[in-house]
């Protein structure tokens, strides 16, 4: 099978179908993708269960997806999460809008 | 149990779990004529523990066909539900019968297509996580649990750090180890902190509580550390990591017999890019909990046919304690076949059977929901395995206790919840200065336990740690544990249109025609 391409915060990488997101990011260098709402410090992967929450990232402009979990489909978009962000878009549009400085920031990281 | 409505036909086992219980327990339910939803959040069954180390092949990052899949793939009263999380358990309509919701497709991914089952009985075998203490430096990136190094080396042939160090308690640290060696780290060290010495370097007391096959597997995790010259120390462990942004070295101790580091003992490893740390394991508790099943020690209450507390509901695997995957299979295949017993009891006594009698009589009422009883030499034998897992369970639990001296390892801002940031500091105000006396006080008082989490990897040290400042155990020490919503579902998933309960069989024919022998221990 041919290997995938995907975007790791526009980034562009080869994924092997079935390799999770967290897999590829520890393969390319990264120890950390996210970085916690209140003291801004960096996480990456812990339980690797799916138990933890701690390597919670953006996958095709989705929030709070664990890495260790997810398995990359073709074309995916990564995105590290920097602080708490909401879900825009899709069916949880207007749940609750993200506030202007995260927005900014949702920005600044895509 | 008042003329409760009639049960399906043939009835309809669902088990949550597809690791080494809960496959077994399918494969036995389905032999004696059950229809059977195995529902996973992986890929593919045999849990963590149980499938072949992934390769690379054609591109694909993939694992060879373990012989337990063909074996679930070729009975065709299985269905295999892959990727599903079950988010909430329902009583059902009758007693014994229940509501299981669960949501299908890639992780954590919106619009994950419901679907409700009705299950006429439930077998729960939702296995556990590594469990970690907490020390200064716990969260930085690189520190990692024991079983994500593993699931990580295994599954995804990826190593989480080039130069790592393994440090907790219990036989489970090996295999991590091993499996980092296996995709090219270079393992600095592995830390046990108890001293398991008597038991675990006597062969006969292993051959005794586990038998040869345990005895060969942990022979053989020695040798792979020798070959991999990765030196074993009893009585020490890492307590401190250290980093800026990612873990760069730790301090590793000589500990006393209550794991209080022995002064001056303290060494300086680096440079050190990977700390995989595992204490023992915390059984995933959430379904049983919400089913309403007795807990006691953080395990599930089972009878001697790992039936729980509550009609209808059974329980197998590390749900009911830590005995390794033999032990799991044994409780899974005695699991399932407990659960048809049930069912065709349940089915023949409904039938106004109770008048005559013989096991005949019962077998043909049994046929008429599908039913074949299991056979007693059966149940008999892997009710003998399962009371020898629980010998090793035993022995492996008094080999490798969790002694208090670890709370001497924090330090006034350790984190001692990730999820929240709280401190060790913060958590000893809120008892002491603020009454917080059990766990739903805490995270009221300071947030411990509060976050996206829920109290999953901080909960047992929170509260014992509450409970070394109050001097008592905490009132509520399962408050965190009970989670309505067993797993986190997306506010528009939950807002959308509801499903239709039902049972959304599988296309069998209901035949109690025994299949072809497959040894449901293919390890």
């Amino acid at each position: 099978m041919a290997l995938m391409t995907v975007y790791v915060d526009g980034e562009r990488h080869r994924a092997l179908p079935g390799q999770t997101v967290a897999a590829l990011l520890l393969a390319t260098g990264r120890r950390s993708w996210r970085t916690t709402r209140l003291g801004g410090r960096p996480r990456g992967v812990f339980c690797g269960i799916g138990v933890c929450y701690d390597c919670l990232l953006v996958v095709n402009g989705l929030p709070d997806v664990r890495a260790c979990l997810r398995e990359l489909r073709d074309g995916d978009r990564v995105e590290t999460l920097r602080g708490a962000r909401l879900p825009t878009g899709g069916t949880e549009t207007g749940i609750v809008r993200p506030a202007a400085d995260e927005a900014d920031e949702a920005d600044e990281v895509a | 149990m008042s003329g409760p409505p009639p049960i399906s036909s043939p009835p309809l086992v669902v088990v949550v779990g597809a690791g080494p219980a809960g496959s077994r327990a399918a494969l036995s339910a389905a032999r004696c004529g059950a229809r059977v939803v195995l529902v996973d959040s992986e890929a593919r069954v045999g849990g963590r523990y149980e499938r072949q180390p992934a390769a690379v092949t054609d591109g694909v990052i993939a694992s060879a066909t373990h012989p337990l899949e063909l074996a679930i793939a070729s009975q065709p009263r299985i269905e295999h539900v892959a990727r599903a999380t079950v988010w909430a358990l329902e009583p059902g309509p009758a007693p014994g019968r229940h509501l299981v919701h669960l949501q299908q497709g890639p992780a954590d991914d919106r619009g994950r297509p419901p679907r409700t089952l009705t299950a006429d009985a439930l077998v729960l075998c939702t296995g556990a996580f590594d469990r970690v203490l907490p020390f200064p430096g716990w969260e930085l990136p690189g520190v990692v649990t024991a079983g994500a190094a593993r699931t990580l080396a295994e599954g995804q042939r990826t190593a989480v750090g080039a130069r790592a160090v393994v440090s907790g308690t219990g036989p489970f640290l090996l295999p991590a180890a091993l499996s980092l060696l296996d995709v090219g780290a270079h393992v600095l060290g592995v830390y046990e902190a108890g001293n398991p010495a008597r038991w675990l370097r006597s062969p006969a007391a292993v051959l005794r509580d586990g038998g040869p096959g345990r005895l060969a597997e942990l022979a053989s995790y020695a040798a792979g550390l020798a070959r991999g010259r990765v030196p074993y120390r009893t009585r020490h462990a890492v307590v401190a990591a250290h980093g800026r942004d990612h873990v760069e070295a730790v301090t590793v101790a000589r500990l006393d017999a209550g794991w209080h580091p022995v002064p001056g003992s303290e060494q300086r490893l680096a440079p050190v890019d990977a700390v995989c740390v595992g204490y023992g394991f915390t059984p995933q508790l959430e379904l049983p909990l919400a089913a309403g099943c007795a807990v006691r020690d953080g395990r599930v209450v089972v009878d001697g046919r790992q039936a729980t507390t509550v009609p209808g509901v059974y329980a197998a695997g590390e749900l009911t304690g830590i005995a390794g995957a033999q032990a799991a299979a044994a409780e899974g295949e005695l699991a399932g076949l407990a659960a048809v017993a049930d069912l065709a009891e349940h089915a023949w006594a409904t039938a106004g059977g109770a008048a005559a009698g013989g096991a005949a009589d019962r077998a043909a009422e049994g046929a008429g929901t599908g039913l074949a009883p299991p056979p007693p030499a059966r149940v008999a034998s892997a009710a003998a395995r399962v009371r020898s897992g629980q010998r090793f369970g035993q022995a492996l639990a008094r080999a490798h206790p969790v002694p208090g001296g670890w709370r001497g390892w924090l330090r006034e801002d350790t984190l001692v919840c990730r999820c929240e940031e709280v401190s060790y500091g913060e958590l000893r105000d809120a008892v002491v200065a603020r009454g917080a006396d059990g766990m739903r006080a805490l995270k009221l008082a300071c947030r411990a336990g509060l976050g996206a989490c829920q109290g999953r990897m901080c909960g047992r040290s929170t509260a014992e740690l509450a409970a070394a400042f109050l001097g008592s155990p905490v009132a509520d020490p399962y408050a965190t544990d009970r989670r309505p919503l067993a797993q986190p579902i997306r506010l528009g998933d939950l807002a959308g249109p509801p499903d239709e309960p039902g049972d959304v069989p599988p296309d069998v024919t209901p035949d109690v025609t025994p299949d072809p022998p497959v040894s449901p221990d293919t390890r």
